[in-house]
């Protein structure tokens, strides 16, 4: 542990007022990304992760979002920061990559001006031609075959592994300290996610870019993060180390993402482990563990929510929020020989 | 390339037989419509009426006059029913007044449209936004003709600001010319101005809730390069559209009513007198000058849609 990270969040909350009441899409989270870090964030689609990424940098702030808590980057608290002072922030100290790598260049421009006029963004000196060579520069560190000649395509004339990696490109582009991947191999095939992948790590471990990957994939989770985020239902349910969430589950979410992962070293199973019922509304919680109604293992003291607390003697970096006793926890996940939630009706 | 221009110009050639064909059988199902009734007055004598058909060719079938007319409006050589002048010179005289009409026009709702449009959709909610609604709302539904009479009443009438009628050439004395037209302009334009506000109000704030927005923001741009260089950008690529048919449309239709109220003897007020005297020849002739600019103007939005898109590209398949 650092003594100083790099970016901090403390007691996160987004909230965006509808039709319906506030929506409570963040709910109290908080952690610390040092350099040369990668935290991922899990969840399910509506869990609170994006949102959360993005309030870091300011893109969900509007009229009708609530933004409490704190997010400082070095010295700097990101939540007051002004528009022109945010807008420093963005791409010049954090930069985002996200999804869908289809939609998120403009179809009208070509690829390479993109880039430039994300450098030109922040950088008034640099002419265009000196931004188009960067731009090449960048394409060709990330692997696009001929830069030179692709670097004034349009983005259709880009295979969606390559736009991503250009995406990647134009977020490196100014060198940034933070590097926020939202879902950056979700909309890919999964051989270009090894690829896509690969290149993130690469990132990390040759100019030490921290990084804040977000993802639903476990899988993808495993090949590269160093610490690990599980959120349900806008907080944050379990909190640790790769080896502690892979290897010692606290929360049972979590033992029901990693007993959904299927797995090519273990006999196939007859039908592939999910876990039942869907994510809670946010705009009507369960009483008590927002996972009682999910979770067979419910007891009477779920009705009240549980802290995200370190539970365990030997672990305390290693937090979640489940009541269950931590040795009671080591039978109840054992699904035929696995962890799991529950075996598969 | 070439084929798209081939393929563009047999369309336009099958529309233009289309509308000219519709528009001589129209003519001839009107009840009271024989030309050569009209031409020979009131108490003709049927000899009389005999004699005019012979000389007009009106005893020929409907094909061979329907072929002949077209032949005439090509080699500038039919009459009208009418005052028995030229149509091909009536219409030359009246272009450059319906042009400078038009073309001001266009001008003119396309400045306000988009500005309004986009202060309405970067402000959206607040109360220029809603001031910009109702004034949109109001352009689209007043009609032309009332625009132009309240014009008249309070703007040359009331206080002689503007002149009510008339056309100044254009070379003869630009002042005069603008100065006569600005309330014509203006006319024509408030019901685009309104519309196109709206269209690209609508159109601006679905794109920005576009990914490519967001990743625009994400870069650090500041909010109005954000807005001009990729929400108004792209917005702007259906209102391509529209103005291509709008403003074919107006040269030779849209207009009519415009050019009649302020007389300015342009195409349009000719249209709208060969209308009132069942005068074919004139009728056809303008009907296929209109529908030639309407088709025109539909293949020059296409290249123009191409640059503005760069995903549709004409006859070059991507790669």
């Amino acid at each position: 542990m650092s003594p100083a990270p790099l970016l901090s969040a403390q007691g996160l909350r987004v909230g965006f007022t509808t039709e319906g009441g506030l929506l409570q899409a963040v709910d109290g989270v908080s952690f610390d990304l040092a350099a040369g870090e990668v935290l991922a964030i899990v969840g399910e689609s509506g869990s609170g992760k994006s949102v959360t990424a993005q309030t870091i940098v300011g893109l969900t702030r509007s009229p009708n979002a609530r933004i409490e808590g704190s997010v400082r980057l070095g010295d700097t608290e990101l939540l007051d920061a002004s528009e022109t002072e945010l807008r420093k922030v963005r791409g010049e100290r954090i930069a985002m990559v996200f999804q869908d790598p289809m939609t998120s260049f403009n179809p009208v421009y070509r690829l390479g001006a993109q880039i430039v006029e994300a450098i030109r963004a922040h950088r008034d000196g640099v002419s265009k031609s000196e931004g188009r060579a960067r731009a090449v520069e960048l394409l060709d560190s990330v692997g696009i075959p001929d830069a030179e000649r692709r670097v004034d395509d349009y983005p259709h004339e880009f295979s969606g592994g390559m736009r991503q990696r250009a995406m990647i490109a134009m977020a490196l582009a100014l060198e940034p300290e933070v590097l926020i991947a939202d879902e950056p191999t979700t909309a890919l095939d999964v051989t270009i996610q090894a690829q896509v992948l690969r290149l993130l790590e690469s990132l990390n471990r040759e100019r030490g870019v921290a990084t804040i990957l977000i993802t639903h994939d476990l899988g993808v989770v495993a090949e590269v993060a160093d610490r690990v985020l599980v959120m349900y239902a806008g907080r944050v349910v379990e909190e640790g180390t790769l080896d502690e969430i892979f290897y010692d589950p606290q929360h049972p979410y979590t033992w029901g993402l990693l007993g959904s992962l299927t797995r090519l070293d273990r006999p196939r199973p007859k039908r592939l482990r999910q876990i039942s019922g869907a994510p809670p509304s946010l705009l009507s919680l369960p009483e008590g563990c927002s996972f009682r109604p999910r979770c067979p293992h419910e007891f009477a003291k779920c009705m009240e929510m549980p802290g995200l607390e370190a539970r365990l003697a030997d672990a305390p970096s290693h937090c979640d929020r489940c009541w269950l006793d931590p040795e009671r926890k080591r039978e109840k996940r054992e699904v035929g020989g696995q962890i799991g939630l529950e075996a598969p009706a | 390339m070439g084929r798209f221009v081939v393929r563009r110009l047999a369309g336009m050639v099958l529309v233009l037989f289309a509308v000219s064909v519709l528009v001589f059988a129209i003519f001839n199902l009107i009840p009271n419509s024989d030309p050569a009734q009209r031409l020979a007055g009131k108490n003709a004598t049927p000899t009389l009426v005999k004699s005019i058909e012979e000389d007009w060719g009106f005893d020929e079938s409907l094909p061979v006059q329907y072929f002949d007319t077209m032949k005439k409006i090509f080699t500038g050589e039919l009459i009208s029913y009418g005052d028995e002048l030229n149509v091909d010179e009536r219409i030359a005289e009246g272009i450059p007044t319906s042009f400078s009409l038009c073309i001001g026009a266009a001008v003119i709702w396309l400045f306000f449209g988009v500005l309004f449009g986009y202060l309405s959709a970067t402000r959206a909610g607040g109360w220029l936004d809603r001031a910009l609604t109702v004034g949109s709302v109001g352009g689209i539904s007043i009609p032309v003709f009332l625009i132009a009479t309240l014009f008249l009443y309070f703007l040359t009438y009331k206080i002689e600001l503007f002149p009510a009628s008339g056309y100044v050439p254009l070379l003869e004395d630009p002042i005069q010319w603008a100065y006569h037209l600005i309330l014509p302009w203006f006319t024509l334009a408030i019901l685009n101005i309104g519309f196109y506000s709206r269209v690209l109000r609508s159109n601006m704030l679905d794109v920005m809730r576009e990914d490519y927005v967001r990743t625009a923001r994400a870069k650090g741009l500041d909010e109005k390069r954000v807005m001009i260089r990729h929400v108004l950008r792209n917005s702007l690529i259906p209102i391509v559209t529209l103005f291509g048919l709008d403003f074919g449309a107006t040269l030779f239709g849209g207009a009519i009513i415009t050019e009649v109220i302020f007389s300015l003897g342009g195409v349009g007020q000719y249209a709208a007198e060969a209308i009132t005297n069942l005068d074919l020849p004139p009728l056809m002739a303008i009907t296929i000058f209109g529908a030639f600019f309407v088709v025109l103007f539909n293949a020059l939005t296409d290249v123009v849609y191409a640059y503005l898109d760069p995903r549709i590209r004409l006859g070059t398949s991507a790669q």
